[in-house]
């Protein structure tokens, strides 16, 4: 990053804090919605845990990836072996069950996040086993990224064996060994971003075939720099925009990870969705922390240029209150689906 | 033994990190050149699995005399799966059963006896054909001695019928058994048909003169009667006669990753450069190929390279060459079972 760049995007960012006051948030106008009641209907004896992640294919079919239970761990051996923890659901677009994909796959861990590429690709992300699978329309595994440690240190720490390939700094290593990764996302020619994460600080490229291209970022609060990278959204252009919610901002970038601008007006950013359609905007969750519901919890609604246009909901336990947002669905701008951790639910949200 | 990483600087911090925890993703060129590229297909769909039901890391992967195959692969629990002659999924075979955690190989002997290798379990077990538990060679670790960390220090002195981290086996035509052992252990063990021990070659230390080793892991017993062994982390194969005494080494294939010896009355033997574990950078240009020798050691061709999508390799960690024309291979990290049909090359082979 060069000083001029720096001094560019400072000026960028002094005067969008001066349209939208970080701190003002009084001054947002409130988007009226209402929370559908049951909007996921549960086989009997099926329960969502924490759920990381909720995407729609272009069907309106609702995929939940949700940690379902903790890892389990293997005793009587020399290297303590994880097994499972986390599971990927499918409802039809009245919310009806239809069917679990990926049951007792070997990366299934910890639930991070699930999304849908336009060819309605399953792209589920895990935080534990450092892995992005890719599954086809039909459910099959069509492409791997990263690799889940062979085995795990009891108590915690880094697994042995593969995985967790990041180096203090956070940046991480220049090949598809994540540490708790949090996201992915496409530009318009199928190359592959990975939010990588909660151990790195860093964005990986891959172009569509798997092959790592590049990687950004390291853990800091400058200018491409993240205390962490949450979630991350893609658009048209091939702009990148990623949730760094630990800094309590969003970075935007070029495709090749350029540093463009941040907006300072979306509190603790953890999930970000980007709108289809002609004008497409973003929405944004100040998520609250999972240990206080008194803080925060609202999601935003803002333009590519960083302008807020309105924001709705808050922390809390009820419908149309959440508890800690991890996921946004935005395929409909007008009819969210929201994935919470800490209400262990996905609510869909029909906006006014 | 010089540890010659051909790499260039601004990853080799990097990698040494990794290296230090994980000597597995060691990686070398093949200084042999000229070698003629053998043309090959990969079988699109080759196994076809039952809706619902996934691979994971495939690490192994054998047919038996009708033609049906074999995959031991670690998904959330390690689990071994038949297929018949067309990919159709048959049955699963050893569900909950004791000796498998953690999949390292499986083969097939004359008879159609199903054999495992569970590097988590330290068990090497004999199924029937149809998959009853025939015989096992080593024991899992008590259950109640807990969660055994790997002990910090040397290994203690290896034992004769308990494994560390065992990698293959094989037999010769009288039906002896051969083990290799292992990741932790280092050493070739020889039993008779009953799994009664007759000789070691290597110990528990890892040694670099012939007949010793470092990471013995893969395995196969050519129709002499002599042993040939994938030493990895020593970047060879050796080569031992009937009673493990080392017959001579072949150095200029790269890292010596795994090794299949056809069947037939002229055999030849197929040896792979597998990229290694978590695609280092630079790995894909220097490694990934299949050679294909006589047992003399002429290197008639080689085949393949790394790639995420098939036909591309994914670390190859075992291959089944039956018949020398079509190789089934298994693949760490795309959880991938390729069958790959050779074409016809010409005569002309490399210089040794």
């Amino acid at each position: 990053m060069t000083h001029i760049h720096n001094l560019l995007a400072a000026t960028l960012m002094a005067g969008m804090i001066a349209a939208v006051p970080a701190a003002a948030q009084s001054a947002v106008p409130e988007i009226p919605f209402d929370s559908v009641a049951n909007a996921l209907q549960l086989p009997t004896g099926l329960y969502l845990g924490e759920v990381g992640g909720v995407a729609t294919n272009s069907r309106g079919d609702i995929f939940v990836y949700t940690r379902t239970g903790h890892p389990t761990i293997t005793i009587g051996t020399a290297r303590p072996f994880a097994h499972g923890g986390s599971r990927l659901f499918q409802f039809d677009r009245t919310g009806k069950y239809v069917r679990e994909i990926g049951k007792d796959t070997y990366a299934f861990m910890v639930a991070a996040q699930v999304r849908v590429d336009p060819a309605d690709n399953l792209w589920v992300v895990d935080e534990m086993s450092n892995m992005v699978i890719k599954f086809d329309p039909q459910g099959r595994v069509a492409m791997l990224l990263g690799r889940k440690a062979e085995a795990e240190n009891v108590p915690s720490g880094a697994g042995r064996g593969g995985g967790r390939g990041g180096v203090n700094d956070g940046s991480g290593p220049q090949t598809d060994l994540f540490s708790r990764p949090t996201d992915v996302a496409w530009d318009a020619v199928g190359n592959i971003f990975v939010a990588d994460g909660m151990g790195n600080a860093r964005i990986a490229k891959f172009d569509k075939e798997g092959k790592f291209v590049k990687s950004w970022g390291k853990r800091g609060t400058g200018n491409g720099e993240f205390a962490n990278v949450r979630s991350i959204a893609v658009d048209g252009q091939g702009n990148i925009y990623a949730a760094d919610g630990g800094n309590k901002r969003l970075q935007v970038f070029d495709n090749d990870g350029n540093f463009k601008t941040a907006f300072t007006n979306v509190g603790n950013a953890q999930a970000v969705c980007l709108t289809k359609g002609a004008t497409p905007g973003l929405f944004v969750s100040n998520s609250n922390p999972l240990n206080d519901i008194d803080t925060g919890g609202e999601i935003y609604k803002m333009s590519l240029d960083g302008t807020i246009k309105g924001k709705f909901g808050r922390a809390g336990k009820l419908l149309k209150e959440f508890g800690t947002v991890n996921a946004i669905d935005c395929r409909n701008e007008n009819s969210l689906y929201v994935g919470e951790l800490g209400n262990l639910r996905v609510q869909k949200l029909v906006m006014h | 033994m010089k540890r010659v990483f051909t790499t260039s600087l601004p990853w080799t911090a990097m990698a040494l990190a990794i290296l230090a925890a994980t000597p597995a993703l060691a990686q070398r060129k093949a200084t042999i050149e000229n070698v003629p590229e053998i043309a090959f297909t990969s079988v699109p769909n080759f196994l076809k699995l039952p809706a619902g039901e996934y691979l994971g890391e495939s690490v192994a992967v054998a047919t038996n005399s009708k033609g049906h195959t074999f995959v031991f692969h670690r998904s959330a629990n390690t689990r071994l799966f038949e297929f018949d002659q067309a990919g159709t999924f048959v049955k699963e075979i050893g569900a909950g059963y004791l000796g498998f955690e953690f999949a390292h190989s499986v083969r097939v002997d004359k008879d159609d006896n199903i054999w495992t290798v569970d590097e988590g379990t330290n068990m090497v077990t004999k199924f029937s054909p149809e998959g009853k538990l025939l015989m096992v060679l080593g024991h899992r670790p008590l259950a109640v001695l807990g969660a055994l960390a790997a002990p910090p220090g040397p290994n203690p002195p290896a034992e004769k019928y308990t494994f560390c981290r065992p990698t293959d086996v094989g037999w010769d035509p009288q039906g002896n058994i051969f083990v290799s052992d292992g990741y932790c252990n280092n050493r070739v063990m020889k039993y008779d048909k009953n799994g009664r021990f007759l000789a070691q070659a290597g110990s528990e230390k890892a040694g670099t003169a012939l007949g010793e080793f470092n990471l013995p892991h893969g395995l196969q017993v050519d129709g002499q009667g002599n042993v040939w062994v994938a030493d990895r982390s020593n970047f060879r194969y050796q080569v031992l006669d009937n009673n493990l005494k080392p017959i001579r080494e072949i150095t200029n294939l790269g890292v010596g990753w795994t090794a299949c010896i056809s069947a037939g009355p002229h055999q030849y033997a197929f040896l792979s450069n597998s990229n290694p574990n978590g695609n280092v950078p630079g790995s894909w240009a220097i490694t990934g190929e299949i050679y294909k020798t006589e047992l003399d050691g002429t290197v008639l061709g080689k085949f393949g390279h790394p790639g995420k999508l098939a036909p591309g390799f994914q670390v190859v960690h075992m291959m089944d060459c039956r018949n020398p024309n079509q190789i089934i291979t298994g693949e760490i990290e795309s959880w991938r079972v390729q069958k790959l049909m050779l074409q016809p090359m010409a005569a002309k082979a490399a210089t040794r």
